[in-house]
């Protein structure tokens, strides 16, 4: 991490800069992430304030894309309903690898208010998709999910990029699962 | 070589292969998850079928298991857009099966944060419409007004868009110190804004283009489909339940119910929609600088709480006019402390049912133009 502790100090004599080749990818990575344009309900409206300029979320470095090939993240902003669900595992699957999921209100991180009387409603989407990042609330405000943000960044900042698989086949190993 | 015949092709009778193309559930114009299955023939669609039910979040099974304060926060959650205006219906419909009858203070509390919603509502409607036109710009200053309207509401009620502020006799809380003066700052940022989003959008000659005489619904249609809200007044029907069939305390002011005119266009397409909305910004902006200098400052606001939330038995049907049209709850009661059972007439359901009817025949990027006109919500929608 010797590099990113001095980001902010002038390099002398020249445009050298040493580090390890994760440290820099990481922090490239963790600066440039577009998220998928996708709303669900009414967390979505926050999301929409959050992107609007009194809360400014770009300056994270995001960018909306509309297609998920072209996401880096998709943020569950609401109720995710049993019909919806398919739809949102599908776009979960489109993505391209490496991909992150930030779950924004109470509805996606476990049904929320309808999580005891909502037959039609999926009690967390993290029953069907990996979830990074939770966000609590209902909705949660806009610095909540500005928080999220930053907690995403601080895990793609620290992520392993080389011999991923081969650490995570002997994790595997470990835990007696056999998955080529 | 024989002679060169002329042949003549009436090219409207070529019968050429139709496609169906699906869009949605996340798409990003559909404003939230409404799929819609569109059959097109070359770009001009023939016809559209909306499926909904992606956002079905089981609200009338819930009222069956809530007791009635419970159920606020779900009406809350049905058009999350403009909550303080759901509210209403539900609870007048309850004060009025038990005979309630609210303070002065608590009415016009109720009309100015109503009306506050509903520039809020309209000016995503407005920001929305704006950007399936792609106009990015207007976005930005109608979130940036709207931020001043939602921290009034947030230091009301506690929350910034699903507020559960009405009470069965009464309000949540007080208000606080400088609220008035917080609102007419608000109201005079929107009055500011207003021209600049109708010089910047309304007014535009590209937006002029692409929605003048675009999806036209004329009266009849929309009384038969029963329509209501921006989406019939812009047909040039002059129906608002504030005007026609007064509530609360809505015949004390003077305001002017706002009709599309066709004056770029048609009257009833989607510009005359947007204007009217536009225009109803301006009228609530009057309603509330009324209000809030009749309002009386002293009072309890919680006064008129009963013990205990349980109506007699009966039914009610108490609609009232929300942002987007006439929302209605139909109440029965068992004289327990649960509804029997509560059925909503969702506007947006109504209204997005007629979308079939007036894109046909328009190119599919009209379609989006149509569909964001009517400014649908869909946990209204699905419910
Ligand atoms: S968490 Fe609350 S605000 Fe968010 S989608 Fe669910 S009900 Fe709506």
């Amino acid at each position: 991490m010797g590099l990113l502790n001095r980001l902010n100090e002038p390099f002398e004599g020249g445009g050298i800069v040493l580090g390890t080749v994760e440290d820099i990818l990481n922090w490239g990575r963790a600066k440039s992430d577009w998220y998928l344009q996708f709303g669900l309900a009414c967390c979505a409206i926050e999301f929409m304030a959050v992107n609007a300029p009194h809360f400014d979320f770009m300056r994270f470095g995001t960018i909306p894309r509309t297609s998920p090939r072209q996401a880096d993240f998709i943020i569950i902003s609401g109720t995710v309903t049993l019909k919806m669900a398919e739809r949102i595992k599908r776009l979960y699957e489109q993505m391209s690898e490496p991909k992150y999921v930030i779950s924004m209100g109470s509805c996606s991180n476990c049904g929320g208010p309808y999580w005891e009387h909502g037959y039609h409603v999926l009690k967390g989407v993290d029953r069907i998709i990996p979830v990074d990042v939770y966000v609590p609330g209902c909705p949660p405000r806009p610095e909540a999910l500005e928080e999220g943000m930053i907690l995403l960044q601080k895990k793609i900042r620290h992520e392993a990029i080389f011999n991923k698989r081969k650490r995570i086949a002997e994790e595997d190993k470990k835990l007696g699962l056999n998955i080529k | 070589m024989g002679e060169k015949r002329k042949i003549e092709l009436d090219y409207s009778q070529l019968d050429s292969e139709r496609m169906r193309l699906n869009v949605g559930p996340q798409h990003p114009s559909t404003h939230g998850v409404l799929r819609l299955e569109v059959e097109l023939d070359g770009e001009i669609v023939t016809d559209v079928i909306p499926h909904v039910g992606y956002l079905h979040r089981c609200f009338e099974k819930h009222c069956e298991k809530m007791e009635y304060p419970m159920v606020t926060p779900y009406i809350d959650r049905l058009d999350y857009i403009s909550s303080m205006n759901n509210e209403w219906p539900f609870i007048m419909g309850v004060e009025q099966m038990m005979g309630i009858k609210v303070p002065e203070k608590v009415e016009y509390l109720r009309v100015i944060v109503s009306e506050l919603n509903r520039i809020a509502n309209h000016q995503i409607a407005i920001a929305t419409f704006g950007l399936d036109a792609g106009a990015f710009t207007p976005l930005l200053w109608l979130f940036r007004d709207r931020e001043m309207i939602l921290a009034i509401l947030e230091k009301l009620s506690g929350g910034r868009l699903l507020y559960n502020y009405f009470r069965v006799g009464g309000m949540a809380a007080d208000i606080y110190p400088t609220f008035k003066e917080d609102v007419l700052a608000a109201i005079s940022q929107v009055r500011k804004t207003n021209p600049e989003i109708l010089n910047l959008l309304l007014l535009n000659k590209i937006f002029i283009d692409r929605t003048a005489s675009v999806g036209i619904l004329p009266a009849d249609v929309a009384i038969n489909y029963g329509c209501t809200g921006p989406m019939l007044r812009g047909s040039g029907v002059p129906y608002d339940l504030r005007r026609t069939e007064p509530y609360s305390i809505y015949d004390r002011f003077d305001f002017e119910v706002q009709i599309g005119k066709g004056e770029v266009g048609t009257v009833g397409d989607c510009w005359d929609r947007n204007i009217v909305r536009y225009r109803e910004i301006e009228q609530s902006c009057n309603i509330i600088e009324q209000a809030i200098n009749q309002m009386p400052m002293e009072g309890d606001v919680k006064e008129a709480f009963p013990k205990k939330v349980r109506p007699p038995k009966g039914e009610i049907y108490c609609k009232a006019e929300n942002p987007k049209g006439e929302l209605g709850f139909y109440i029965v009661s068992d004289g327990k402390n649960n509804p029997e059972r509560v059925k909503c007439r969702s506007t947006s359901f109504v209204n997005l049912s007629v979308l079939p009817e007036i894109s046909k025949g328009y190119m599919f990027a009209d379609l989006i133009m149509i569909l964001g006109s009517i400014d649908i919500v869909l946990g209204e929608v699905d419910r």
